[in-house]
């Protein structure tokens, strides 16, 4: 892999297997520092065992992986000071208050005890908690729960964030309040390894997706390059006049129309030249066109064709 | 800092994450040392009469009896503040925080040494409100300045050792149910030795049980240091023994089933 920037996070031929249960079937991530990498896939596609194993939670079966340079295993310690984890499951003490969650990571972080309260406060007022910081977050709602577990984990300013489905079960209000703090992060320069379920969020924020299937990364990409992987681009015309439907269809050699619709769709690859190419027809015909829309396939045609299952609807 | 002074940072900041569960939960707590004073209210009152008679004393009866059983629920109330260990351990175990403290650079070992000074807390606690209400039933120990820094030092070793025993069964047990039931043959335990009755009078076969297993050796050290007598020697050599394998024992399992996953 050929990148100007170093490697924040790299894992060569990973596996894991349970007995006969292979999990993981030899998957490569280079992930440059500073970018935001989405790992994508259905349930038990393996996401959450390749988190475990980057995260030193869990060992690989074969391969090797490296944090910030550090081998997973033989410099588990050394990575652990890098990294923040956020699981699926919300990892806060249930007992101890909101405020007091972050002060337990602080004084874990030896951070002292003046840079601790000044976290905690900052981080609260960054994740709305100011107001719940005095209560257990066995008062709290999902997405609560959530940006204080987000909050925790970057308590101890890590440089490389894993995030397992940081935003499930969260309403939508919730999700952008997540998307924004890691956004944040990247500016800041902080790599984040990312897993979802969802396309869009993967769409929205990732520099980079792979998706996982079955153990295997079955495509790799920026959003646009995995989208192009797939064919079913076309461009879509409505026409004025009914009398024009058939006649235009047949013009532009389209893959369907309809005539209650009054719409044409035309198979493209959604470049310059082929939407040149079919004004410069409509223009010689004298079709007059209400709307043209340029349809490229979306992450979820992507999904489907790569894994076989359709993606959950974010 | 050294990895030494990171452990015990570490470890005290774990003990507080601990002592603030007790004052959150304080239920757990008041249960765990309610239940010896139960006994030893149920043991002076209800049977206390007849077994001070048999224990065959120049004065027999019920301040006799409750000069005798005293000791053994002391070392009873230990073997009910683990019964909690266990759940604590449990608890963390199969919630979140847990896999958080695992990626976090951190003396591992100090996830549970904060459970293991948090119950030492609560079992010289428990060891406090026992004696309280003891001496508020008439006991009056004859220990000097002496012997009770030696109970002092019987109480924290012997609760080391059920305790580092309880957190291993807490860390094994799949569920918090489980780690719930587990510790509590502990309980049964002071009965089939000297707490209650002399070990004498017991058929041959359960008295040679009852004078080796480690509860009795426990319970006839602190009873020697109470009443102001002589601490016999085996006694003390077992009480050591015992308490320090269960300790090492408990330890070493702990240690890992926690880095294994």
């Amino acid at each position: 892999m050929n990148t100007q920037k170093p490697l924040a996070i790299e894992a060569r031929n990973l596996t894991k297997s349970y007995g006969d249960n292979a999990v993981l079937k030899g998957v490569d991530i280079a992930v440059p520092e500073g970018t935001i990498y989405s790992l994508l896939g259905p349930n038990g596609a393996g996401k959450t065992t390749t988190v475990n194993i980057l995260t030193t939670l869990i060992p690989a079966s074969g391969g090797e992986a490296f944090v910030g340079g550090n081998h997973i295993v033989k410099q588990a310690d050394e990575v652990r000071k890098l990294i923040g984890v956020t699981g699926q499951f919300a990892a806060v003490d249930g007992l101890l208050t909101g405020r007091e969650n972050l002060h337990l990571m602080g004084r874990l972080h030896h951070l002292g005890k003046r840079e601790t309260v000044r976290r905690t406060e900052e981080l609260l007022e960054r994740f709305d908690l100011l107001e719940a910081a005095k209560r257990a977050p066995s008062t709290y709602s999902g997405g609560m729960k959530r940006r204080l577990d987000i909050a925790m984990c970057l308590m101890g300013n890590p440089k490389v964030i894993f995030l397992d489905e940081p935003t499930t079960g969260l309403d939508p209000a919730g999700r952008r309040t997540v998307w924004a703090a890691i956004r944040e992060l990247v500016k800041a320069g902080t790599t984040i390894f990312l897993t979802t379920q969802y396309l869009e969020e993967a769409d929205e924020l990732a520099d980079k997706i792979a998706v996982l299937n079955g153990g295997t990364l079955v495509a790799e990409g920026t959003s646009e390059e995995l989208k192009r992987l797939i064919p079913g681009g076309h461009i879509r015309l409505r026409v004025h006049q009914a009398g024009d439907v058939a006649r235009t269809a047949q013009l532009l050699e389209a893959s369907g129309s309809d005539a209650d619709q009054l719409t044409v769709e035309v198979p493209s690859d959604g470049s310059v030249h082929s939407l040149r190419k079919i004004l410069d027809t409509l223009d010689r015909e004298a079709i007059e066109v209400d709307e043209l829309t340029v349809h490229t396939p979306d992450l979820d045609d992507v999904f489907l064709a790569l894994t076989g299952h359709a993606a959950e609807a974010a | 800092m050294s990895t030494l002074a990171y452990a015990l940072t570490d470890t005290s900041t774990m003990l507080r994450r601990q002592i603030k569960h007790m004052q959150r939960y304080p239920s757990l707590t008041i249960m765990l040392i309610g239940m010896p004073v139960v006994f030893l209210l149920l043991f002076v009152f209800v049977f206390g009469g007849t077994l001070g008679d048999g224990l065959g004393g120049p004065t027999g009866g019920r301040d006799a009896y409750l000069a005798y059983v005293t000791p053994g629920i002391l070392m009873m109330t230990l073997a009910g503040i683990v019964q909690g260990t266990a759940i604590g351990v449990a608890m963390d175990m199969t919630e979140g925080i847990i896999d958080r403290f695992r990626t976090m650079s951190i003396a591992r070992v100090s996830v549970l040494t904060g459970h293991v000074l948090g119950s030492m807390i609560q079992s010289f606690l428990g060891i406090a409100v026992v004696l309280g209400v003891a001496a508020a039933l008439g006991y009056r120990p004859e220990a000097g300045p002496l012997e009770w820094l030696g109970l002092v030092g019987v109480v924290a070793l012997v609760s080391f050792g059920l305790i580092w025993l309880t957190v291993a069964l807490g860390i094994t047990a799949k569920s918090v149910e489980t780690a719930s039931n587990s510790p509590m043959f502990l309980m049964i335990m002071p009965f089939l030795g000297s707490a209650f009755v002399p070990t004498d009078s017991m058929p041959t076969v359960l008295r040679y049980f009852a004078d080796y297993q480690p509860f009795t050796p426990w319970i006839e050290v602190t009873r020697s240091l109470l009443s102001g007598t002589a601490v016999d020697g085996q006694d003390l050599v077992l009480t050591i023994a015992w308490a320090l394998a269960f300790a090492i024992l408990g330890y070493a399992i702990s240690r890992k089933k926690f880095n294994k996953r």
